[in-house]
C-alpha cells in the first residue's frame, strides 16, 4: 500500500516553473530517496506534502485520502534549513513543537525524557539553544521531528552539519524508524547515503521527474553487462584482446591501492557472454578478482541529469529565493 | 489545546518571564514620575537666594511697611552711602533710596535700586508691589478715614476661578492643567507601548524567518494562525504590564496615599470626591488632583479606554510592522520599512501634546478619529471631558479597521514568510496582498 500518492503535481512561482507534471508513489514502510540537483524542485514539492503551499493542478493522497490540515499531525518534517529558537530552552522548545503537532504536555515530557536520556542529553533539558554546538542543535531538532511518533518523515538532507560519528548514529535511528513502522521520504545530495538507506528513488531535474523506481532495479539495470576485472602483473596483451569484446569507449584501466594489481572496467557487447571475457583473460593475465560492476547512485545521478538536460551547469540552483 | 493557543501560550510566557519584562514594568512609572518631577526639583532648586536690601527712607513711611520674604530681606539705612564706598558694607546686596518727598509725587515716579549682584523677575516685582503697596497704603491714609485698616480689610478681594461646565453632566471637572498633564501621559504611555510591542512583533517575525524555524512550525501550523497567535500573544503582555500599573495605582490611592497624607488634606480630599464643596484651602488644586487620581471609579474609567485604545492601536500597529518583518530577512533591512509605519505614530504623539491649547479643535478632532493617529489623540483628549459618543466612535473606527489591516497583514506575511534574498519595496510587498 502507499502512504503517499502524488498524481501529475505541477506548481509555479511568478513565472518560474518548480515543478511540471510530477507523480510519484511512496509505498508503507521504505525508505525513499528524493534526489536532485540544487534548484530542481525538491522543496517546493516537500512543502507541498508538508501542507505548507498547495500545488497549482495535480493531487496529493495520504494514507488513502486527500491531503488535509490535520495530517500534519501524521507528519514529521525536518527542513534543510534547520532552525531553533535561540534564546528558548531546549526543553520548554521542545514541549512547545511536540504540542503543536498534537501531543497533550504530559505525553510530550514522557517522550522527550525518554529520547533525551537516550541520546545521553538530559543536562540539556535547562539549557538556551544559543549555549549549544551546531551538531548538538541538530540532535535536538531531529528529537523534535520525530517525537510525535509521526507515519511519514520527511528528512531534508539530514546529515548535513554531522560528525560521521553523529551521523551513523542518525542514520541507525532512521532504520530504526522504518523498521518501527514509519515511511521515510529522504531528500539528499550524498548518493553514498542514498546506497546504503534507500529502498525507491526519485530523481528530480529541473521540476521533472526524470528517473523513478527501486534503488536495485535502477542500479542493476544501469549496470547490465558492466563487469570489473583486477590481475595481478603485467597485462600482456588483454587490452588489446578485450577491445572487440566489449563496448570500446566503456574499456577503462585504472591502478588499484595495491601497485601490482590493475584494474580494468568494461562493458560487454550483448552479443558477448561472461565466460568468454574470463576465458580471454584467463589465457593472458593471472586473475585477481572478477565481478559485476554496478554503478554507483552517484553516477547514476550525475548520467541521468546529463542525458536529461545537457550540459548540466555544475550547481545551477538559485537560492536567492523559496523557489528550489 | 488548539494551535492557536499553543503558540499565544509561548509568546506570553517567553516575554513575561524574562527579566527585562520584570524590570522596565518597575522602570516605566518610576521614569514616568521622575519625567514630571524634575521639572518642579529643577525649579525649586534654581530658586534665586534672598536679596538683602539696604532701604535709605528719608520719609520714614515706607520702610515700616516692608516685609522681608523668602526673595527679598530689607534692612534699614540710615543714609545713602557715599558713592566712593558704595559697597563696603558686605552685609547688602544693594540699595534703594526713598525721598521724603515719596507721597506727594505722581503715579508713574521711577526710584533708582544699585544692585551689585543679578536681579530676576520675581525679586523685581516683589520689591515694586510692596513699596507701591505701602505707599497707596500711606496715601489713604492722609485721608483720615477712621477705621481704615479695617476697611482695607475688607475690601481686599483674592478672586479663583472655579471651572463648572455646562456641555457635559459630568460634575466633577478637574483643573484644566490637570487633564493636560493626564493628557500627555497617556498619550505617551500609548506612544510607548505602540512602539516597543509593535516592534518586538516585527522583530520576532524576523527572527523566526531568518533562523529559519519557521519552516518547521508551518509544518505543523497555518501561518495566518502563528501570526495571529504572535501578535495575541506580545498584545496580553502588554495588557498585563498596564494591568499591573492599575492595580498599584489602585493600592496606593486606597491604602499608600492616606496613610501619608496629612488628615485635613485627606478630609477634604473625601468631601470632594463625595461631591461636597470644601472650603477654600491654599491646596485647592493639589487637593482636587489628588481627589481625582485616587477615586477608583475615575482610574476604572480611564484604564479601561485606556486599555481599548492601547489594543486597539496595537492591533493596527503590530499588523503593519508584521508585513514589514515578513518582508525583510533581518531586522537592518527592515529599517527603511518601518520608518513609514512610525511616522504617524510620532505625528500622533506631536498633535496629542496640542490638544491641551484646544481638546476640541477641529484638527484634532479629525486626529482623534482617523485609525492611525486615533489611539494616542483620543487618549490626550479623554481627560478633558469630551463627549463619550466621540469616543465611543473613534473606537468603532479604529476596530473597524484593524480588521482590514489584519487581513493584509496576513496575506503579506503568508508570501513573504518564504521569500529571501532580494528585500522587496512597497509596491511589490503591495502586490502580495493579491497573491493566491
Amino acid at each position: 500500500m502507499n502512504i503517499l500518492e502524488i498524481k501529475n503535481v505541477s506548481k509555479s512561482y511568478s513565472g518560474h516553473q518548480a515543478l511540471s507534471d510530477i507523480s510519484l508513489n511512496v509505498p508503507e514502510g521504505c525508505v525513499y530517496g528524493l534526489l536532485g540537483p540544487n534548484g530542481a524542485g525538491k522543496t517546493t514539492l516537500l512543502r507541498i506534502i508538508n501542507h505548507i503551499t498547495a500545488p497549482d493542478t495535480g493531487s496529493v493522497t495520504f494514507n488513502g485520502h486527500t491531503l488535509n490540515a490535520e495530517d500534519v499531525n501524521d507528519i514529521g518534517y525536518l527542513p534543510e534549513e534547520r532552525g531553533l529558537y535561540k534564546k528558548m530552552k531546549v526543553g520548554d522548545q521542545a514541549l512547545f513543537f511536540a504540542r503543536l503537532k498534537g501531543l497533550s504536555k504530559a505525553e510530550a515530557t514522557r517522550r522527550l525524557h525518554e529520547w533525551f536520556t537516550r541520546f545521553g542529553i538530559m543536562d540539556w533539558w535547562g539549557k538556551k539553544v544559543e549555549e549549544l554546538s551546531k551538531g548538538m542543535a541538530q540532535k535536538v531538532q531531529f528529537i523534535i521531528t520525530v517525537l510525535h511518533q509521526p507515519r511519514l518523515l520527511i528528512f531534508d538532507e539530514p546529515f548535513s552539519g554531522f560528525d560521521p560519528i553523529n551521523a551513523n548514529l542518525l542514520k541507525e535511528e532512521i532504520l530504526r524508524l522504518r523498521d518501527n513502522g514509519s515511511t521515510i521520504i529522504f531528500s539528499t545530495h550524498n548518493m553514498e547515503s542514498v546506497e546504503k538507506v534507500c529502498d525507491h528513488i526519485t530523481l528530480i531535474d529541473r521540476s521533472h521527474n526524470i528517473l523513478t523506481g527501486r534503488v536495485s532495479d535502477i542500479r542493476s539495470e544501469a549496470g547490465k553487462g558492466r563487469l570489473s576485472l583486477t590481475f595481478r602483473g603485467s597485462d600482456n596483451g588483454l587490452i588489446d584482446a578485450l577491445r572487440p569484446l566489449v563496448e570500446p569507449q566503456s574499456l577503462h584501466r585504472s591502478g588499484t591501492t595495491d601497485p601490482e594489481v590493475t584494474r580494468i572496467r568494461m562493458k560487454m557487447l550483448p552479443e558477448t557472454s561472461v565466460s568468454r571475457i574470463i576465458d580471454t583473460a584467463n589465457r593472458l593475465v593471472d586473475i585477481d578478482s572478477f565481478n559485476r560492476d554496478l554503478p554507483s547512485m552517484n553516477e547514476i545521478f550525475i548520467d541521468a541529469v546529463n542525458r536529461h538536460n545537457l550540459p548540466l551547469l555544475p550547481d545551477s540552483g538559485d537560492k536567492q529565493n523559496s523557489i528550489n | 489545546m488548539h494551535r492557536f493557543f499553543i503558540v499565544v501560550q509561548r509568546e506570553y510566557m517567553e516575554r513575561v518571564s524574562k527579566k527585562s519584562f520584570i524590570i522596565s514594568t518597575l522602570l516605566m512609572p518610576l521614569l514616568m514620575v521622575a519625567l514630571m518631577v524634575a521639572p518642579i526639583l529643577i525649579q525649586k532648586a534654581t530658586t534665586p537666594e534672598t536679596i538683602t536690601i539696604g532701604v535709605a527712607d528719608t520719609s520714614g513711611k515706607i520702610f515700616p511697611r516692608l516685609k522681608s520674604g523668602e526673595s527679598v530681606k530689607f534692612v534699614e539705612m540710615t543714609d545713602a552711602p557715599a558713592s566712593s564706598d558704595r559697597f563696603c558694607n558686605d552685609s547688602i546686596d544693594g540699595y534703594l533710596v526713598i525721598t521724603a518727598d515719596i507721597l506727594s509725587k505722581g503715579a508713574s515716579e521711577r526710584i533708582d535700586l544699585i544692585l551689585n549682584t543679578t536681579s530676576n523677575i520675581q525679586f523685581e516685582s516683589e520689591v515694586t508691589s510692596q513699596i507701591n503697596d505701602a505707599i497707596e497704603t500711606e496715601r489713604l491714609l492722609e485721608y483720615n478715614i477712621s477705621n481704615l485698616p479695617s476697611i482695607l480689610d475688607n475690601v481686599r478681594s483674592d478672586v479663583s476661578l472655579n471651572l463648572i461646565r455646562t456641555d457635559k453632566d459630568d460634575s466633577d471637572s478637574m483643573p484644566t492643567e490637570f487633564s493636560a498633564i493626564l493628557g500627555i501621559i497617556m498619550s505617551m504611555l500609548l506612544y510607548v507601548f505602540l512602539l516597543l510591542y509593535g516592534i518586538q512583533v516585527m522583530q520576532s517575525i524576523v527572527e523566526e524567518k531568518s533562523n529559519r524555524v519557521l519552516e518547521v512550525i508551518v509544518s505543523s501550523i497555518r501561518p495566518t494562525q502563528l501570526l495571529t497567535g504572535k501578535i495575541a500573544g506580545i498584545g496580553l503582555v502588554a495588557i498585563t504590564q498596564i494591568l499591573i500599573w492599575a492595580v498599584c495605582l489602585l493600592i496606593l490611592s486606597v491604602a499608600v496615599l492616606p496613610a501619608i497624607m496629612s488628615p485635613d488634606m485627606l478630609a477634604d480630599v473625601q468631601a470632594m470626591q463625595a461631591g461636597a464643596q470644601i472650603a477654600d484651602t491654599a491646596d485647592i488644586e493639589l487637593v482636587g488632583a489628588i481627589a481625582t487620581v485616587t477615586n477608583p471609579a475615575f482610574i476604572f474609567q480611564l484604564f479601561f479606554w485606556l486599555i481599548i485604545f492601547l489594543v486597539g492601536g496595537f492591533l493596527l500597529y503590530a499588523s503593519l510592522f508584521a508585513a514589514v518583518g515578513s518582508a525583510v530577512d533581518n531586522i537592518q533591512d527592515a529599517s527603511q520599512l518601518q520608518t513609514v509605519i512610525i511616522m504617524p505614530i510620532i505625528v500622533a504623539m506631536l498633535s496629542s501634546m496640542s490638544v491641551a491649547s484646544a481638546p476640541d479643535s477641529g484638527l484634532v478632532f479629525w486626529l482623534s478619529m482617523i485609525p492611525f493617529t486615533s489611539p494616542m489623540v483620543m487618549m490626550a483628549r479623554i481627560p478633558f471631558g469630551i463627549p463619550v459618543w466621540q469616543t465611543i466612535l473613534s473606537a468603532i473606527l479604529l476596530y473597524a479597521s484593524i480588521a482590514g489591516a489584519v487581513w493584509c497583514a496576513a496575506k503579506i506575511y503568508r508570501v513573504g514568510i518564504f521569500m529571501y534574498g532580494k528585500k522587496p519595496d512597497i509596491r511589490e510587498i503591495i502586490r502580495w496582498i493579491s497573491y493566491k
